[in-house]
């Protein structure tokens, strides 16, 4: 059984704060799920799958969270309790659905999850989505641990519910990707049908409907407020006459920096955890018994803002920062040292930081960047395209995936990037204007999420480029989650239909579509070539499993290579490939066996044909 | 409870996910309160994994610079790389056996010599334990092992509030029954190599 389907309420189990989302949502009695996936978010889904194949729990990978959100609205107005979940940049994609869907609301509990990701770990910004609480009227709540994450899932259906309104719920990667000890609740049973009754004057938002529902947006915005004033998750520890207003992970550093600097008894926190809307009259109380206060909160000065206009309303003149020179970045995550130096700063509290070692003598440690994996296709068809495009003056629009790694050098494949599917919606402009040849790359899955309406503009408006759809078989960054083009028989899964990319490219209207596999050198470089020659939109679709999936799915080729006495050391190998199974040893160039998945591009581009499989060593 | 603050630094498939899953798993086991974080967005693909793991009564689940009691290093030149999260008081135990980055073999970098390394971190910190823990994990009969070789060497020092029976029963709960045996070698003869 799925360890987070476990009966057994007040068990203590460790989690990360993705399972402890997802358990939570269990323990909610979560009937449907969907997503696409998004690193910080990604393990909360990969949990629903898994638990999807031994429960009653509807879950799907939709193409994108449009798709995944519109799926989730109509199971909530089923009555079924449904969750979306997304990365923070995926409500730019789901937003349009959501701005119309608070006016609409739900009847079964609906929860979008948002993982925001400050530093951006692993993301292109580190936009901060509290803004889209605000932007549409829904409620927002933001956990501060990973503990306190579980539980505030089923306040926030219970909410929904009562609000009849999808609630937002917040977190930062340090929420999905902490670990700690989490306690375990009962387990309602989800409802397993729905039911949908018509009532088209709520729920067609014709202007003449839209009208009446903005009104009842506001009315329920303002109950809203009313819950969020006496919400258990605004709480104000301890008192004195300094006053710290904090929410999310911040409230840890916070309640630390108070033990440590130890102004306990001088200074009171609010924790804001039901964070839109803001608890107005505990903020004005809170505000009246403070001499002055600071707000700490990543990203944007969301609560800042507010509590300064609140201040204003009352009249009040105490001092209130949060973002400020001396003070907190918008910048960027926080980290303990930090905000305990803000707050000795701020209320002048003596503090003396520990001393960091002068590391100024330390020689230079080389760099450890990512790197495609050893024998990975996107390194054999960027290697293919640079090849067919010698001589050739280019701009690479790329997009989003393992193969955005194509821009380091040696392969220096990607010259822009700002989001999903922008590869192909950019080469049209570029195409336009300069007179350089464009080749743009896409993986499978963010071809399917939003790179189609890209290629139809391409096709109607008759740009001319040259879009390479690398095609791998699976979303490989985010750990290898199905898209509409995977083969669920491989994954022995059943009941799934399959889309070809191939197919939609054809019927998109493009009329010079060629298929290459990229391990095949010599055939994939002439086939580019014929591609980037042709005038109009040109689309190859490079064909190869990612190996890493390959390995695990156990069809990988085997057969590694090593480098033979011919070796006359030009290095074109790690110099143009860069493929991390080489290394050197000895002055000599070598192949770690282990590493090397016998991919045999290497092999085929060696000027002295000196790299051969082992099995013929002998 | 004292605040314990450990950092673990590692190149991407060395395994110090699973070795942060034992610890956390043993101070479940011996009741120590317990938080950690992971980056470990790229992992596959060869960078650099950081975990931080906090015992004891704080709240927070991350370390900040300068702030770490313990620094364990599962390559020579991360651990240098992380010295920024040490003080003068740290304890860093690392292994010494190096997996150069890709840009060394590219000859875009080169990598720090391993003597030059060590002196430098036992200038700046308060006790440095390093060894080849690849050759022992190679004893124990699987190269895997590095990270239990060096979650022995950890506990030897004292430095983390968890005994080795916690550990051991950790490792037998949550690491792959066909490997429990040789982790639970490895993990002895880096709790040996770890003694002064
Ligand atoms: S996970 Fe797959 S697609 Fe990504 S770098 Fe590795 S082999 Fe390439």
């Amino acid at each position: 059984m799925h360890k987070l389907l476990t009966e057994h309420p007040g068990q203590t189990m460790l989690l990360l704060g993705n399972e402890a989302i997802a358990r939570g949502a269990i323990e909610a009695g979560v009937a449907v799920a969907t997503t696409y996936p998004g690193t910080p978010s990604s393990e909360i889904s990969i949990n629903f799958f898994q638990i999807s194949l031994e429960s009653n729990l509807y879950f799907e990978y939709s193409t994108n969270e449009k798709v995944a959100l519109e799926v989730a609205a109509a199971t909530a107005n089923s009555g079924m309790r449904s969750m979306c979940v997304m990365k923070h940049v995926g409500m730019n994609v789901a937003a349009d659905a959501l701005m119309t869907l608070a006016y609409v609301g739900v009847k079964g509990g609906l929860v979008i999850l948002t993982a925001d990701d400050p530093y951006m770990f692993s993301s292109q910004n580190e936009q901060d989505n509290r803004y889209y609480a605000k932007l549409s009227g829904l409620p927002m709540v933001e956990p501060s641990s990973v503990r306190e994450a579980k539980n505030m899932v089923a306040y926030a259906f219970d909410l929904s519910e009562r609000l009849q309104e999808p609630v937002i719920f917040r977190t930062t990667t340090r929420i999905n990707h902490s670990t700690s000890t989490v306690v375990l609740g009962e387990i309602r049973e989800p409802k397993t049908r729905g039911d949908f009754k018509k009532d088209p004057f709520n729920y067609v938002t014709v202007p003449a409907v839209s009208r009446n529902l903005h009104i009842r947006l506001l009315d329920k915005l303002s109950q809203a407020e009313k819950i969020s004033e006496n919400s258990e998750y605004n709480f104000i520890s301890g008192n004195g006459i300094w006053g710290i207003i904090c929410n999310g992970v911040s409230y840890n550093y916070v309640s630390d920096a108070a033990k440590d600097l130890d102004i306990g008894n001088n200074v009171k926190i609010l924790r804001i955890g039901f964070s839109h809307p803001m608890p107005q009259i505990l903020i004005k109380e809170f505000l009246k018994g403070c001499q002055k206060v600071l707000v700490v909160e990543e990203g944007e000065p969301f609560m800042e803002e507010t509590i300064k206009v609140l201040a204003q309303e009352e009249k009040l003149t105490l001092s209130i920062m949060g973002k400020g020179k001396d003070l907190f970045s918008r910048l960027y995550e926080f980290n303990p040292a930090l905000v305990r130096q803000s707050i000795a700063t701020y209320f002048d509290v003596a503090y003396k930081p520990v001393t960091v070692p002068d590391l100024s003598d330390i020689p230079e440690i080389p760099q450890r960047p990512p790197n495609l994996c050893a024998g990975c296709s996107h390194r054999a068809t960027f290697y293919a395209v640079k090849k067919a495009s010698e001589g050739m003056e280019t701009i690479c629009p790329t997009d989003i995936g393992c193969y955005t790694l194509g821009f380091l050098p040696p392969l220096a494949m990607g010259d822009f990037l700002i989001c999903m599917g922008s590869s192909v919606g950019s080469s049209c402009g570029f195409s336009k204007v300069t007179d350089k040849k464009i080749i743009s790359f896409i993986g499978d899955s963010t071809f399917f999420h939003s790179g189609i309406p890209g290629l139809i503009n391409a096709v109607f408006n008759n740009h001319d480029f040259t879009l390479v759809i690398l095609d791998n078989g699976t979303t490989a960054m985010t750990g290898q989650q199905p898209h509409p083009g995977v083969d669920m028989k491989q994954l022995n899964l059943n009941g799934y239909g399959r889309v070809s990319i191939e197919e939609i490219v054809k019927a998109v209207g493009v009329s010079h579509v060629t298929v290459i596999r990229p391990y095949r050198v010599k055939k994939s470089v002439d086939a580019i070539k014929e591609a980037l020659n042709f005038k109009g939109v040109s689309v190859v679709i490079s064909r190869e499993m990612c190996t890493l999936y390959a390995k695990g799915l156990k069809k990988a080729r085997g057969n590694p290579f090593f480098v033979s006495e011919k070796c006359k050391d030009h290095k074109d190998c790690i110099s143009e490939l860069a493929c991390p199974a080489f290394f050197i040893e000895d002055n000599r160039v070598k192949i770690d066996p282990v590493m090397c998945t016998g991919c045999t591009v290497c092999a085929q581009i060696c000027p002295e044909q000196a790299i051969l499989p082992i099995r013929d060593k002998n | 409870m004292d605040t314990t603050r450990l950092i673990i630094v590692a190149v991407g498939g060395q395994g110090n996910l699973l070795a942060s899953k034992v610890i956390g798993e043993a101070a479940l086991i011996s009741d120590v309160p317990v938080r950690m974080s992971e980056i470990h967005g790229m992992a596959q693909r060869g960078g650099v994994v950081e975990s931080a793991i906090v015992f004891g009564d704080a709240q927070s689940t991350i370390i900040s610079d300068g702030e770490a009691d313990v620094l364990l290093g599962f390559e020579p030149s991360e651990t240098l790389r992380a010295m920024n999260k040490c003080n003068l008081n740290s304890v860093v135990i690392t292994n010494l056996a190096p997996l150069p980055p890709f840009t060394v073999t590219m000859g875009s970098s080169k990598y720090p010599s391993l003597n030059v390394l060590q002196a430098l971190i036992r200038k700046k910190t308060a006790k440095l334990i390093a060894f080849d823990a690849a050759a022992l994990a190679k004893e124990a009969g699987n190269v895997m092992s590095v990270n239990m070789v060096l979650l022995g060497a950890l506990i030897q020092t004292g430095t983390a509030p968890l005994s080795a029976e916690n550990i051991k029963e950790a490792i037998m709960k949550r690491t792959r029954k066909a490997f429990v045996e040789s982790n639970l070698k490895a993990f002895e003869l880096g709790f040996a190599a770890g003694k002064p």
